[in-house]
């Protein structure tokens, strides 16, 4: 039994291994970590040319977020998310401590924040939406389905590469990102303490809980909620595949999902129920970096909630139609 | 001969796909060690037939059980005994041959290296096993999708249009190869559209059309039943005809009346073609040559499907 379900593993992993699909992630990442260091080292040096001393950059940036909150164009959401900010550089500027200093450790924290809703889900599609559709459309399904093996134990086998294949990619983005940022901006960076535990109560930022962490360990910390984001783009992608014949559509309506909560996101919280969506959800790391959610009424515990509800949803879905339906064409 | 054991048995199969009936209703046994035709034209059910054989779709009503064992509720003991084809030998094309064959041994119990260094053998791709399957021609695909449904030491195999798209030359290497296999005990079973194929082939044979089995029996007895025709050609075709048509034992064919395949008849120019008793050749034969008709050519011609269908169905057709 565990036997064979090792040997269906090995299988899995093997296959797309030798589909190479990993090789192109590596390959996109080696090509775009290099942009954005570059990217970002212009902007270090500008700053650096600007303000002698780094606390005048945040004292400065504090003074142009109150002037925007004194105008009274400016809509109201808008100056939450900025007294927030202000709440925030302030506690980093009594506490001494540079937010922006450039190193390869805070350049892979920023790099993998911004890529959880997009960037990240993108690699993982690469390699999920064609694990079952890409066997339907190549023919090789029948010889999958007819050996003796249930067909549960096909779907889980691939189900574990793909979560292997998930982990890997996050582990080689960060690896990637600090080898090739610290080129540029050197390794340190590890022990650098940032805060976290910021708690957003409204307008407020109520921090009572917030603590400086070293840098490793946010980084840790950060890395596990991509991770969990990564996954449920993989289990949701999982069931596109196994619903869909073509491996071109279910990358489309993967991507579709994904983008649309992107802009949802970022069309101010009017609208309530767009919460619930699972693509509005996958930018976890902001409440590590105590920045106000998309939505009012969303927190982590809300987020993690909700993917693992989409999740599991999923799982379900691709487990009940793959064991049942007819292999037709 | 005595019963063989049965290793297949199908019984009341139906299968309704969007609510319209596919497989009406399909039963039949195959024994250890015979070759199985399952015959019929194309769009007749044979492959929704198959796939329900090796659990690719779920029947509507019927069983399917391979060495006693139910398809539906003991799959992982029935498939243990099937080796099959669907179609097209699809394997995957960005591994080679052998990392094919690792796939599929390891979803197999008890299949080891030797094993398949093993059927590597008997199918003969030792030299192009270790080459990405993306550069095999379609034979050598066919070679390796049998290779693979041998690993497990199948009791059965089951092949679907086994020689759609082989040149001649590898039709004639696989019936050959089809043949050791049911003398070494295996039972095979194997679909078509051509009734020539399943005679070369076939011990006994299943002839399916519109989702039903017509009839199940010996091929030579189901072939036999349709008769055949006699094609007569001659140095004068006039005098030879105008003989022929006064002989009352002696039926004369016209054109329009036969429906024997069209690259059999190009080939025998201006032939007679006649329904004639096999024990009275040699009599026309004898006045034919006493008229002095020289005989240029004289063939036996079996009836074509659509003509065992014909006379199955009493003049309904194939479609």
């Amino acid at each position: 039994m565990t036997k064979q379900l090792l040997s269906l593993i090995q299988n899995e992993t093997l296959k797309i291994w030798k589909k190479k699909r990993f090789y192109v992630i590596l390959i996109i990442l080696a090509i775009l970590v290099p942009i954005f260091t570059y990217a970002q080292s212009v902007m270090s040096s500008r700053s650096a040319d600007r303000f002698d001393d780094w606390r005048n950059q945040l004292q400065e940036q504090i003074t142009d977020y109150e002037n925007t909150l004194s105008s009274n164009r400016i809509p109201e959401e808008w100056k939450q998310f900025r007294r927030v900010m202000v709440q925030q550089l302030t506690y980093y500027l009594e506490q001494d401590v540079n937010p922006n200093a450039p190193n390869a450790v805070t350049f892979t924290r920023g790099f993998m924040s911004n890529a959880v809703t997009l960037f990240i889900p993108l690699m993982v599609l690469a390699i999920a939406s064609d694990l079952v559709s890409g066997e339907r459309s190549a023919g090789t399904i029948k010889m999958l389905l007819t050996r003796p093996v249930r067909r549960w134990k096909i779907l889980f086998s691939k189900l574990v590469a793909l979560t292997f294949y998930v982990s890997l990619t996050i582990i080689a983005m960060a690896v990637i990102c600090y080898l090739i940022s610290g080129l540029a901006f050197g390794y340190g960076g590890w022990g650098l303490p940032v805060f976290t535990g910021f708690v957003i109560n409204g307008s407020d930022v109520d921090t009572t809980n917030v603590h400086a962490v070293p840098q490793w360990q946010y980084v840790l910390m950060q890395s596990g909620l991509i991770w969990f984001a990564a996954m449920v783009v993989a289990m949701l992608s999982l069931m596109v595949s196994v619903l869909l014949r073509s491996t071109a559509a279910s990358i489309v309506t993967m991507m579709a999902a994904i983008i649309s909560g992107t802009i949802l996101s970022n069309m101010a919280s009017a609208w309530e129920g767009a919460k619930y969506i699972f693509s509005v959800n996958l930018q976890l790391t902001t409440y590590l970096e105590g920045t106000p959610p998309p939505i009012e009424g969303m927190n982590l515990m809300f987020s993690l909630l909700v993917l693992a509800a989409w999740s599991v949803g999923s799982l379900v879905v691709s487990f009940a139609v793959f064991t049942k339906q007819d292999i037709l064409n | 001969m005595a019963e063989q054991e049965v290793i297949l048995s199908v019984q009341g199969l139906k299968k309704t796909i969007r609510r319209k009936p596919i497989i009406h209703d399909v039963s039949f046994d195959v024994r250890k060690g015979e070759i199985f035709g399952f015959l019929g034209p194309n769009g007749s059910g044979k492959t929704t037939t198959i796939r329900m054989l090796v659990d690719l779709i779920k029947p509507t009503a019927g069983t399917v059980k391979v060495g006693g064992y139910d398809v539906q509720r003991q799959p992982e003991q029935a498939l243990r005994h099937i080796g099959c084809i669907v179609e097209n030998p699809e394997l995957y094309p960005y591994l080679s041959g052998w990392e094919n064959l690792e796939h599929f041994a390891r979803m197999l119990p008890d299949v080891d290296q030797d094993r398949i260094r093993e059927v590597v053998t008997i199918v003969g791709m030792q030299q192009r096993i270790m080459d990405k399957v993306r550069t095999y021609s379609l034979g050598m695909r066919q070679r390796l999708g049998i290779a693979q449904a041998l690993l497990g030491r199948p009791k059965l195999l089951i092949l679907d249009e086994p020689t759609n798209g082989l040149d001649p030359k590898g039709i004639k290497e696989l019936r050959e190869f089809i043949r050791m296999l049911a003398a070494q005990g295996m039972s095979l079973f194997v679909s078509s559209h051509l009734l020539s194929e399943i005679q070369l082939m076939c011990d006994r044979v299943a002839i399916i059309s519109r989702g039903r089995v017509l009839a199940v029996g010996g091929v030579d007895e189901l072939v036999s039943q349709a008769g055949g025709y006699v094609l007569w050609q001659a140095s004068d075709t006039d005098k030879a005809r105008a003989l022929l048509a006064g002989d009352p034992q002696v039926e004369l064919v016209s054109d329009s009346d036969h429906a024997i395949d069209e690259t059999i008849i190009s080939a025998l120019p201006d032939a007679i073609v006649t329904v004639i008793e096999a024990d009275h050749i040699a009599e026309v034969l004898r006045r034919l040559v006493e008229a002095g008709i020289s005989v240029t050519g004289m063939q036996k011609v079996s009836p074509s499907l659509e003509e065992l269908f014909l006379k199955l169905t009493e003049g309904e057709g194939i479609d």
